[in-house]
């Protein structure tokens, strides 16, 4: 491995630490537990600095076994103030990591004194990381713990699963539900503290759950999480040591990150804004040219079955529009062959007829069903058949039109409502809306 | 005489030294539904807890068809209320029925074929073959109400305990549950479920555990769900005890 620059060493280190992070992140991030990482890189700091002042050596090994036991002091004391006092588990972490944080920054200060250790370059590292200083030895402790924590998470993926979805549930199968508890926190504490020189113990709670949290907008299965996890660790380390390299390394790999977060919280489907915002911007369109539709139905109905010429001065007073996407309907419509516009009048064609009848159809028989089965006043029973009828499932259309038949109260008129063939296609769209508009 | 499937013996079971559970001794035979009834506070989901090993007893046993609960779990299902987990955790229906086998397959071995399809067999018993490869989330109550019980069916197990599994669930569902029930006890299975409502114990259950605080009374719903024991069990609080218990949480002032 001497064979290798500094920044090939570099882009090593931050991405074997970015992999790691990920993965063990990803747990952490499920179980609610995102601060505890947090906790454990803050309160590393006095460790790192008493093993300094022991050892009077800057050994990567050495420093980590330091912060390792002051983490978990850490994490013991939080345990303690939560369970004897009325203190919440949020209120007990922040004052145990500004605690130890600031007593690290002390021990910093004194060691930082001329006369006081050995050499001390780089001791300062531990704030905001420089991976610049990474040697050959620490590239291989940073390899063995990725070894070993990643293969500790394949082995027991299944156990871990089960403790961090419903801890009662695996512990009533007899599963030893502390102790894997404690396996994972093992494994966040192990990598935290390793990554410490390379991000800083102030950005390291970053590469610990931004991975975890980003990865979450682009899957609902654990094993692809865990995988996308750690490849967007590997992605952040890679591309933020080669980005930044003038800049801060820690901060950059953690900008990186962040930027990766940001792209999928807009971008992702089904979870992101952006197709959450089209989803929106899908139906709400789709609502109103239903609406077009069955105006139209409603204002020839007298006439039918000759398709009436409707003047567009009287469907703008049937119900309100907005001016300019009447127009934009109109034109959609006609480009569909569902209807024609001359001379400001609008008529429905043969297609768009059977597409009309079938809306006001679904939208009588809710009526009906809202009026009698639900009990809502007549007079408000437009607006809100109005609301929900572009939601309903074919199923439900179909159980809907069964009720009333049995009921005997389904108007011979609206039985008489000719069929669609193409109703197969709108209630598929329906579906595909109402899934994309799940937030 | 039937064989026993359940028994508890005199255990008295305490949160943060304030007991909950008095002094509780009962026993259950083979192949009933069992409805566990009384009002809120009562003390059912710690009976289940504790029977599951869940909580700690302060004194007294349980035991299943005769040995303790560490020896006989792989006879034991188990169905938590349906709010104690994160309903957004990344899983499918599959992967959550498929935790049901996780208890037989033991350490480090991953569910294969066979599992997959005890999985499948449990969901097409709650009518939710449809959905197996959903994300949780996008389950209806009821639905998610069906996931837990086919994950509690993927145990294969002789004695079930159900923790309100009615909560919130629709009209749809609860018919699918008690036709389960039934399904159950005529395979010879004991079932135990926390029930709220008092309307429809004597429908659905053909054994009752009556409990405030202590057992209040624990037999045949025809000879047991009288309205006297269940004065005894709602009419009034047991100021008593409930007294006694507040006074045992003070003695050590936090």
């Amino acid at each position: 491995m001497d064979g290798f620059s500094l920044s090939q060493k570099v882009m090593i280190g931050t991405a074997l630490l970015g992999g790691m992070s990920g993965v063990v992140g990803s747990f952490a991030v499920l179980r609610g537990r995102s601060l505890v990482g947090d906790m454990l890189a803050h309160a590393a700091l006095p460790g790192v600095c008493l093993a300094f002042l022991l050892l009077g050596t800057r050994n990567l090994l050495g420093l980590s076994l330091g912060a390792l036991a002051t983490g978990l002091v850490a994490i013991a004391t939080v345990t303690v103030i939560v369970r004897w006092t009325r203190t919440k588990e949020d209120a007990a972490i922040g004052i145990v990591l500004s605690t130890f944080f600031g007593a690290g920054v002390v021990l910093l200060s004194v060691i930082q004194k001329p006369g006081v250790g050995g050499n001390k370059a780089g001791l300062d590292q531990y704030l905001f990381g420089e991976p610049a200083n990474m040697l050959t030895g620490d590239l291989y402790l940073l390899g063995g713990v990725a070894v070993v924590v990643l293969a500790a998470v394949a082995m027991l993926f299944k156990e871990f699963k089960l403790v961090c979805f419903d801890t009662d549930f695996a512990q009533s199968q007899g599963w030893p539900t502390l102790w894997l508890d404690l396996a994972m926190m093992a494994a966040l504490a192990v990598v935290t503290i390793v990554g410490l020189p390379i991000v800083g113990v102030i950005l390291m709670a970053a590469m610990i759950i931004l991975p975890a949290a980003t990865a979450r907008f682009w899957t609902n299965r654990l094993h692809i999480l865990l995988l996308l996890a750690g490849a967007l660790g590997v992605a952040a380390g890679l591309l933020g040591s080669r980005l930044g390299h003038d800049l801060p390394a820690g901060a950059s790999i953690v900008l990186t990150a962040s930027t990766l977060f940001v792209v999928s919280l807009l971008f992702a489907p089904q979870r992101g804004i952006v197709a959450r915002v089209v989803a929106e911007w899908q139906m709400r369109r789709r609502i109103n040219r239903e609406h077009l539709l069955r105006a139209l139905y409603e204002l020839g109905e007298s006439r039918l079955p000759k398709i009436a010429e409707i003047p567009v001065k009287d469907l703008r007073s049937y119900r309100y529009w907005n001016p300019k996407s009447l127009d934009r309907l109109l034109q959609w419509a006609v480009g569909d062959d569902l209807m024609k516009v001359a001379l400001n009048r609008v008529q429905l064609t043969p297609l768009g007829l059977r597409r009309a009848a079938e809306l006001t159809k679904t939208h009588r028989l809710w009526e009906m069903y809202l009026m009698q089965q639900a009990n809502i006043a007549a007079d408000h029973v437009d607006r809100d058949a109005d609301e929900t009828e572009h939601l309903l499932p074919p199923a439900v259309r179909l159980e809907l039109e069964q009720q009333l038949e049995e009921a005997g109260r389904l108007p011979h008129s609206v039985i008489d409502v000719p069929q669609s063939p193409h109703q197969l296609e709108s209630s598929s769209e329906t579906e595909a809306n109402n899934q994309q508009s799940q937030p | 005489m039937t064989k026993v499937a359940f028994e508890i013996h005199d255990m008295t079971v305490a949160y943060y030294r304030r007991p909950v559970l008095w002094d509780v001794d009962l026993t259950v035979p083979e192949g009933k539904l069992v409805g566990i009834v009384g009002p809120n506070g009562a003390g059912k989901t710690t009976l289940i807890k504790a029977a599951l090993g869940l909580v700690p007893l302060a004194s007294g046993k349980v035991e299943i068809y005769g040995k303790s609960y560490a020896e006989q779990r792989h006879l034991v299902g188990y169905v938590p209320q349906r709010e104690s987990v994160d309903w957004d955790f990344p899983v499918t229906v599959r992967d959550v029925v498929l935790m049901g086998t996780y208890g037989r397959l033991g350490w480090f071995r991953r569910p294969g074929k066979a599992e997959r399809e005890i999985a499948d067999r449990c969901l097409e018993q709650v009518d939710i073959a449809s959905l197996a490869n959903r994300q949780i989330r996008q389950l209806s109550g009821g639905q998610q109400q069906r996931v837990f019980l086919a994950r509690a069916l993927a145990q294969q197990a002789q004695l079930y305990f159900l923790d309100e599994p009615f909560a919130g669930v629709d009209a749809a569902t609860e018919g699918a549950i008690v036709e389960l029930l039934h399904t159950l006890r005529s395979n010879g299975k004991t079932v135990l479920v926390v029930h709220h409502d008092l309307q429809t114990v004597r429908e659905y259950f053909d054994y009752v555990i009556l409990l405030n605080m202590r057992l209040i009374a624990c037999g045949d719903v025809d000879t047991t769900f009288t309205p006297e024991n269940l004065q005894k069990t709602y009419g009034g609080r047991l100021t008593l005890l409930d007294e006694a218990a507040e006074a045992m949480r003070k003695r050590e002032p936090l």
